[in-house]
């Protein structure tokens, strides 16, 4: 046993952490909510240069790392800083699939993802599938030049940003069958490819993608696509609970500033003790919440029954701490907790909406009684 | 990063494990299955099973006749034998009073005292609660005053556990009233035979006399019963109480109580099939399931640190807290399983040694007198309020 980082581990964590400090004053990320792309150029190409996108893919696929604690770590950092950028749509969903499915020449792509080249988005949610991985509407019928998908996909984030979409579409079965669902390289400006783009609370773009009788190859095999989708979203799973540990870091940590440094009643709003078990308590959850990273991330590549067991305790109680971790540092703040201005804020925001993502804490939940109680 | 074990860490389990499967006595491991108390001869025949294999002192150095063992290797121990539903090892002696002696006694006091902790001569018993000092322990009122080459103690300690088998006490007595309460303590170890001393239970809501009161009327001490020096004792104090927690978490017991909480869950029906699959109670399940997970984990962490020769500090808070929410969750919900067998008052069967037919399933009979005494938990060792502010104090520096 032995929680310690190995030396590369604490490199990449040390060199991160630096490289995010300088890169991303606040000033620097309001101008990114504002950009296009809804990222940074210069941020996402100096991660690609330092290795970061590098680290989220294992040797065999052309990077040079991939393990759970890999993803863990960098995603911690990103979270620490409030970053944007979409790594878990480019590199842990879209690399992903392709370094799991892919054939030969899909695979070439990869290596543009991880020099920063290239920009994915994995196209598979719909407006009514909710978190259920299974439900798939969207149809695909093969044809004499390929395959011909239409339908929607909704909340695609990055898409936007993204030159190639990875879509799922049914190819056999009902709505909600496992079996029966194949995954399509898309490019974004194919003919019958429509995007209606918006950004998303917290930082980044989305769109609901429609598709229009749009041609487009296979990735993998026809209708068994349902276990690579599983994995890489458990991996993503991963990626944005790392992520949520390292915002609820930051909460704490200003929070812990804000009442040292606040006087009320002339002290320091921390000399109450109203406030500082509260605090005390936010700070047992985030280290049972880096607790159920560190679990998730240690079983991310067991059977698919324990990692879903352990995908879905760890979402679960990252999605509970994550709401005490909000709510209990916008309260501690007062008014300027409520600011745009202040940082907290962007934090705030970002961190309560990772329980949108990959399943909430009911899902999850529910999913963990199915695995581990029933 | 690496949640496995080692395999000479997964060698050292199997031979505690084939151990307790060799030396466990199969009685003992029925009573604490059937929530029976153990009667003082119950954990004299334990300590001195673990005693001849030279694992009872498992947090001594080697140099006192203790185990050595890392912090990992405790907690596999630990673990090992709470899942073989062993009796707990008391504490009071050898982990609360033993390792002080070894860091601050007089090597007559180490030569004397330890060699009967571990043979069973002695049994302690903890005097430092008293009336108007709880979580203020420093306010501790009874008195040492110093006559010739004796003491004499007036006063009196409460919730002294276990009392009643013990015929020695260690306890916090005030030598000096002079500056900060915490500056005129001293650390005195009694012989319960002393004329002068009195013991009175102290019934629990559970029906159980776990507790009792100690009265000091004039009790005469030898002054060579001191402990390392005069007006020194709340460091001992204190040592003792953030050095040697081990097991604080009790991730043992929560995993124990768990098993126990699912098995009653699937046996009893509720509108015609499992109470296990109710949603709603499902869900509380996997509610403290997750919640434990993580806190093994927690646990683990604390446990490395320590082995790596980092003293954990506040994170024993951490684990105090956590660790207990999550054992009285479960102790809730096995209560709130048990349903209208809940009801019956049935401290007899609980008694130790009781052959007594339960009213209802076995299973339903200690769970209301568990819930109700595990409401201690939240409170001794440091009430987690006293955790919080330790946390606050010493993480968020507030």
């Amino acid at each position: 046993m032995n929680f310690d980082l190995t030396d590369e581990r604490q490199m990449l964590q040390d060199g991160l952490r630096r490289y995010l400090n300088d890169a991303y004053s606040a000033n620097a990320r309001a101008a990114i909510e504002d950009a296009e792309t809804g990222f940074s150029a210069e941020i996402w190409n100096g991660l690609a240069e330092m290795g970061v996108i590098g680290a989220l893919f294992r040797e065999e696929d052309g990077g040079f790392a991939g393990e759970g604690f890999d993803l863990a770590l960098v995603f911690e950092e990103l979270g620490r800083i409030g970053a944007v950028d979409p790594l878990i749509d480019t590199a842990v969903l879209g690399g992903g699939l392709i370094a799991e499915l892919g054939s030969g020449a899909q695979k070439e792509m990869i290596e543009a993802v991880i020099s920063g080249a290239a920009h994915l988005a994995f196209a598979h949610g719909e407006p009514t599938s909710r978190f259920d991985l299974s439900r798939v509407e969207t149809a695909a019928k093969k044809t004499a030049n390929g395959y011909m998908i239409n339908g929607r996909k909704a909340v695609v984030v990055n898409a936007p940003s993204a030159e190639t979409l990875i879509v799922s579409a049914r190819t056999s079965g009902k709505a909600s069958d496992a079996d029966g669902i194949s995954l399509f390289i898309v490019p974004t400006n194919a003919d019958g490819v429509t995007l209606r783009s918006y950004s998303v609370v917290g930082g980044g773009l989305a769109a609901e993608v429609i598709l229009n009788d749009v041609t487009a190859d296979l990735l993998g095999n026809e209708g068994t696509a349902h276990d690579a989708i599983s994995q890489v979203t458990a991996r993503a799973t991963l990626a944005i609970c790392a992520e949520a540990l390292g915002l609820m870091e930051s909460i704490k940590m200003l929070t812990n500033e804000y009442l040292k440094t606040r006087k009320q009643f002339g002290v320091p709003i921390g000399k109450f003790q109203a406030l500082q078990h509260r605090l005390a308590d936010v700070l047992i959850e985030i280290e049972q919440a880096r607790s159920a990273v560190i679990n998730l991330a240690g079983h991310i590549d067991a059977t698919p029954e324990v990692r879903d067991l352990h995908v879905s305790a760890t979402k679960n109680l990252i999605g509970d701490a994550a709401r005490l971790v909000v709510e209990e540092g916008i309260q501690m703040h007062g008014g300027i907790g409520m600011t745009m201005e202040y940082e907290l804020g962007h934090l705030a925001k970002r961190l309560t909406m990772i329980d949108h993502r990959f399943g909430d804490t009911t899902f999850h939940l529910e999913r963990f009684i199915e695995l581990a109680v029933g | 990063m690496d949640l496995n074990y080692t395999d000479a860490e997964i060698a050292f389990r199997d031979e505690v494990r084939a151990f307790l499967k060799a030396n466990l006595p199969e009685r003992l491991v029925d009573r604490s299955k059937h929530g029976q108390s153990l009667t003082k001869a119950d954990f004299e025949e334990w300590h001195a099973i673990l005693n001849a294999q030279g694992w009872l002192a498992s947090n001594w150095p080697k140099e006192f006749g203790g185990t050595a063992w890392n912090a990992i290797e405790r907690h596999i121990f630990e673990d090992e034998m709470t899942k073989a539903n062993a009796p707990r090892v008391v504490p009071f002696g050898l982990s609360m009073l033993a390792p002080v002696l070894q860091n601050f006694g007089s090597k007559e006091q180490q030569d004397y005292y330890l060699p009967r902790i571990l043979n069973g001569d002695d049994w302690w018993c903890q005097g430092y609660s008293e009336p108007g000092a709880g979580s203020d322990l420093a306010a501790v009122r009874t008195s040492a005053v110093r006559d010739g080459d004796h003491y004499i103690v007036n006063g009196q300690k409460t919730w002294t556990t276990l009392g009643q088998y013990a015929n020695k006490i260690f306890c916090l007595v005030r030598t000096s009233k002079e500056g900060k309460p915490q500056q005129g303590i001293s650390f005195l170890l009694i012989d319960m035979d002393t004329p002068g001393i009195e013991v009175r239970p102290i019934i629990l809501i559970d029906g159980t006399p776990e507790v009792n009161e100690v009265f000091f009327d004039n009790v005469r001490v030898p002054i060579e019963n001191l402990v390392g020096e005069e007006n020194k004792g709340w460091t001992y104090a204190k040592f003792l109480l953030t050095h040697e927690r081990t097991n604080i978490a009790g991730v043992g017991f929560a995993n124990a109580g768990l098993e126990n909480l699912k098995r009653i869950a699937r046996l009893e029906q509720s509108g015609g099939q499992p109470l296990i699959k109710n949603p709603h109670f499902a869900a509380r399940i996997a509610r403290v399931e997750i919640e434990l997970m993580a806190m093994s984990t927690t646990n683990l962490r604390v446990v490395s640190q320590a082995a790596a020769g980092q003293a954990p500090g506040a994170e024993s808070s951490m684990l105090k807290i956590k660790g207990t929410v999550i054992r009285q969750e479960i102790n809730a919900l096995t209560r709130s399983a048990a349903g209208t067998y809940a009801m019956p008052f049935a401290s007899e069967a609980l008694e130790e040694g009781s052959n007594a037919e339960p009213v209802g399933p076995a299973y339903a009979a200690p769970a209301t007198a568990q819930y109700l005494n595990n409401r201690k938990l939240s409170i001794f060792g440091g009430s987690n309020e006293i955790q919080r502010t330790i946390i606050t104090k010493a993480i968020l520096e507030l």
